[in-house]
């Protein structure tokens, strides 16, 4: 009986996307959008911890701070925020493009934010390089001459901490469009049921959102 | 008078429910059922409480004599760790929601399922895992810095910690899990007709939990990862040896572990307003006034995290200031126990086991809540911090309050569960031994932490050894309550009475299918036209039953 009914409305999502226990499919999607706001939610509060952290330090070792964050590459920080900013739009082109039926447009958009989110995580690395290369680590393993400071060791914690938290988000980000990608590839979502891409590309502004605020603390102020 | 719970021989049980529907290991281990994965966390979190509660007779064996006793002092500070850690994150956060909040809260909403079946499953997975590592690491590592890991002793301790904080993090998953999945479930999946203010007192309850769960949890697993990240790679972010600071520890603890406390007990408090309204078997006594506290407490309980730290040099501002958001936790619960007495009130009282749970509760939770009031009292606490006063009083809440209202909650829906009625002659033998038994636990205790024995320590002072023996002795009657109580369960599974659907004849939408529920809960969804507890309309006397 499902698939006749799918052959008379081809148009329609397909029953299997509506799951039993939810009377209607928009009933369903308002859980899921709940659910990733909620989600969302318990990321901010993850990341919270740490600028805690940082406003702590900051507060306790305020000289520091100012000398050693001039110490972190500024053009590439840069850099990787604008990358970050375009790959926020090109996920919203490639959800656009869903919501219009253009399942080619949006597996291209987001093939493009996937690559975004490559380069950013290929400019962190030489970042990390070159911090581990002149000794600017945290704790203990720090050994940096040319910033000898109580407190300058606590900073670098905090850059780490941070920047490799948000890393793993941008890695995690990345797997979950992919993920969508292949998916929107194989037709599974047209202009009529395209939640999951809505949910990956929340997911991604996240990412985006929380390198926007780490960008400031660490390398401007 | 009616009579209504006459033990019928022609009751039987549904020939298809959700416990025989399918068959086999794999239908239980892939089961997307919330009955089902409720089932799976009473059994963990049974194996938890067991664990924790062997854990505890040690220490208290161990406190029979002011000098060594059964163990050497290392073992000891072993043995309160795990003690710590198995009822806190393994017991007391997952159980009542896992069990009964997975069970009841779709039945009681008029749902299918909960909105996310298979994170649900999930849930107790993350669950079992977080579970084992923990355990494991703290077995093998002998972890010995208590359940709050302080730094700097957790970053220098010789024991092996990374396992357990690792464990505590992915708990922490669960519990988000789980939380998330309550939130979108109530706000969702309500029958039709089932508006607000006509949502059953636990769902209430169980719903505030949950923001404190989805809201709290990612600090603590960012905290524990911390620790765990500085003892394997000495970041110095909480090590005053590299410029760290490990008061910040403490709030960042603290900020999620005392709203914890709160995940722990609404939970209870949503039990007993359900316990309450069955054995009255009267209309709740003010229940916008009960649902909004539980919300009250959620907010206010994230705003008073630092009464922990009123001798870790905070300012006085600070100290004063939590010191008051401290003590408003105790207007909402008392808004709470005022309007349980006033549904008791000239309610049609059911002398039955949940009755006995629902007067220990109110006890505990009232001396309780009073003395948390005087430990929030920053002058008193000074004198108190770190005594067996504060031991006493936290128990008081999460045993005596939390353990009360889950075994309420055990005795109220272990029929609609199993389908079958548990023993009442034990029930009431148990119920008594266990109010006994806590009281003759911890009340010694008050009386020691007041006269100054510090908690945690190995050994004690001769002038403590009485009260010791007696709070050991006491401890005792509660491990037997606990047997009794596993015994008689676990015999009624097979052999109690056929409970019926019904045997509390109560309104609640979770009685109005048979017992145990079919797969999918409802032959037909039902609505709701009514408020919940509408026992009597406006005006008209209680109708005497016995039940």
């Amino acid at each position: 009986m499902s698939s006749s009914e799918g052959h008379a409305h081809a148009a329609r999502p397909p029953r299997w996307y509506h799951a039993h226990h939810f009377d209607n499919i928009e009933t369903q999607n308002h859980a899921v959008r709940l659910g990733m706001w909620l989600f969302l939610g318990t990321e901010v509060l993850l990341f919270a911890g740490l600028f805690l952290g940082y406003t702590v330090y900051r507060w306790l070792y305020p000289q520091t701070f100012h000398l050693a964050s001039r110490h972190l590459d500024l053009s590439l920080g840069t850099l990787n925020t604008v990358i970050l900013i375009t790959s926020s739009f090109t996920v919203v082109l490639g959800y656009n493009a869903i919501q219009r039926g253009n399942s080619k447009a949006c597996v291209r958009w987001l093939a493009v934010t996937i690559l975004c989110a490559l380069g950013f995580l290929v400019v962190k690395s030489f970042e990390y390089r070159h911090k581990f290369h002149e000794g600017m680590l945290p704790g203990k393993f720090y050994s940096y001459e040319g910033l000898q400071l109580p407190g300058a060791n606590i900073f670098y914690a905090v850059y780490f901490l941070a920047t490799g938290l948000h890393a793993f988000h941008v890695i995690v980000g990345m797997s979950i469009l992919a993920w969508v990608m292949f998916r929107v590839k194989k037709g599974l979502y047209n202009a009529e049921y395209h939640v999951p891409v809505e949910l990956g590309g929340l997911y991604w502004h996240l990412v985006d959102l929380i390198w926007i605020f780490l960008f400031p603390l660490l390398y401007l102020i | 008078m009616a009579q209504l719970n006459v033990v019928n021989e022609e009751l039987s049980l549904p020939k298809v429910h959700y416990i025989n529907a399918d068959r086999g290991l794999k239908s239980w281990l892939f089961t997307l059922d919330h009955k089902r994965i409720a089932l799976m966390y009473f059994v963990l979190t049974t194996v938890a409480l067991l664990l924790g509660g062997i854990f505890a007779m040690a220490v208290r064996f161990e406190h029979l004599t002011p000098g060594p006793t059964i163990m050497g002092a290392n073992t000891y500070n072993r043995m309160f760790t795990l003690h710590g850690v198995v009822m806190i994150f393994l017991f007391m956060i997952p159980a009542i929601p896992g069990i009964f909040g997975n069970f009841c809260l779709p039945l009681m909403l008029g749902a299918k399922d909960v909105a996310f079946p298979r994170l649900n499953l999930l849930s107790v997975y993350v669950y079992a895992v977080g579970a084992a590592l923990a355990l494991y690491g703290m077995v093998s590592g002998g972890a010995d810095a208590g359940w709050t890991f302080y730094a700097p002793y957790s970053l220098s301790t010789p024991a092996t910690l990374a396992p357990v904080l690792f464990g505590v993090f992915i708990l922490g998953f669960s519990s988000i899990l789980t939380g998330l999945n309550f939130i979108v479930t109530v706000h969702t999946l309500r029958a039709p007709g089932m508006t607000w203010m006509r949502i059953p007192l636990f769902v209430w309850a169980i719903y505030a939990t949950a923001i404190i769960q989805v809201l709290a949890t990612p600090v603590i697993g960012l905290t524990s990862v911390l620790v765990a990240v500085e003892r394997i790679f000495g970041f110095g972010f909480f090590d005053p040896a590299h410029g760290g600071d490990p008061v910040l520890f403490q709030h960042m603890f603290w900020f999620y572990s005392h709203p914890a406390v709160y995940i722990m007990v609404l939970p209870s408090m949503g039990v007993i307003s359900e316990a309450v309204a069955a054995v009255a078997r009267k209309n709740v006594f003010g229940y916008k006034m009960i649902a909004y506290s539980s919300l009250g407490i959620a907010f206010v309980g994230f705003f008073a995290w630092g009464h922990h730290m009123f001798v870790s040099g905070q300012s006085a501002l600070d100290n004063g200031a939590f010191a008051i958001i401290s003590m408003l936790v105790g207007v909402f619960t008392a808004i709470k126990v005022f309007n349980w007495v006033g549904t008791l009130y000239r309610g049609s009282i059911a002398i039955r086991t949940p009755l006995v749970y629902i007067c220990g509760f109110l006890f505990f939770l009232v001396f309780g809540g009073m003395t948390g009031i005087a430990v929030a009292t920053v002058s008193l606490d000074v004198h108190w911090h770190d005594t067996y006063f504060v031991v006493a009083h936290f128990h008081f809440i999460m045993v005596g309050a939390v353990i009360m209202g889950y075994l309420a909650a055990i005795h109220l829906w272990f029929p609609k569960m199993f389908g079958r009625m548990f023993h009442e002659g034990w029930g009431m033998v148990a119920s008594s031994f266990i109010v006994l038994g806590f009281n003759a636990t911890f009340i010694p205790q008050f009386l020691l932490g007041n006269a100054g024995q510090p908690r945690r320590y190995y050994m004690y002072d001769e002038r403590f050894w009485v009260l010791n023996v007696a709070s050991t002795a006491g401890s005792t009657l509660l491990a037997f309550g606990f047997i009794i109580i596993l015994i008689y369960l676990i015999y009624a599974l097979k052999n109690g009475n056929v409970a019926g659907d019904n045997p509390w004849d109560l309104k609640g939408l979770e009685w109005n299918t048979s017992s145990p529920p079919p797969k999918h809960n409802f032959d037909v969804t039902p609505t709701v036209d009514e408020d919940p507890y509408t026992y009597q309309k406006k005006g008209e006397e209680v109708e005497h039953v016995v039940i």
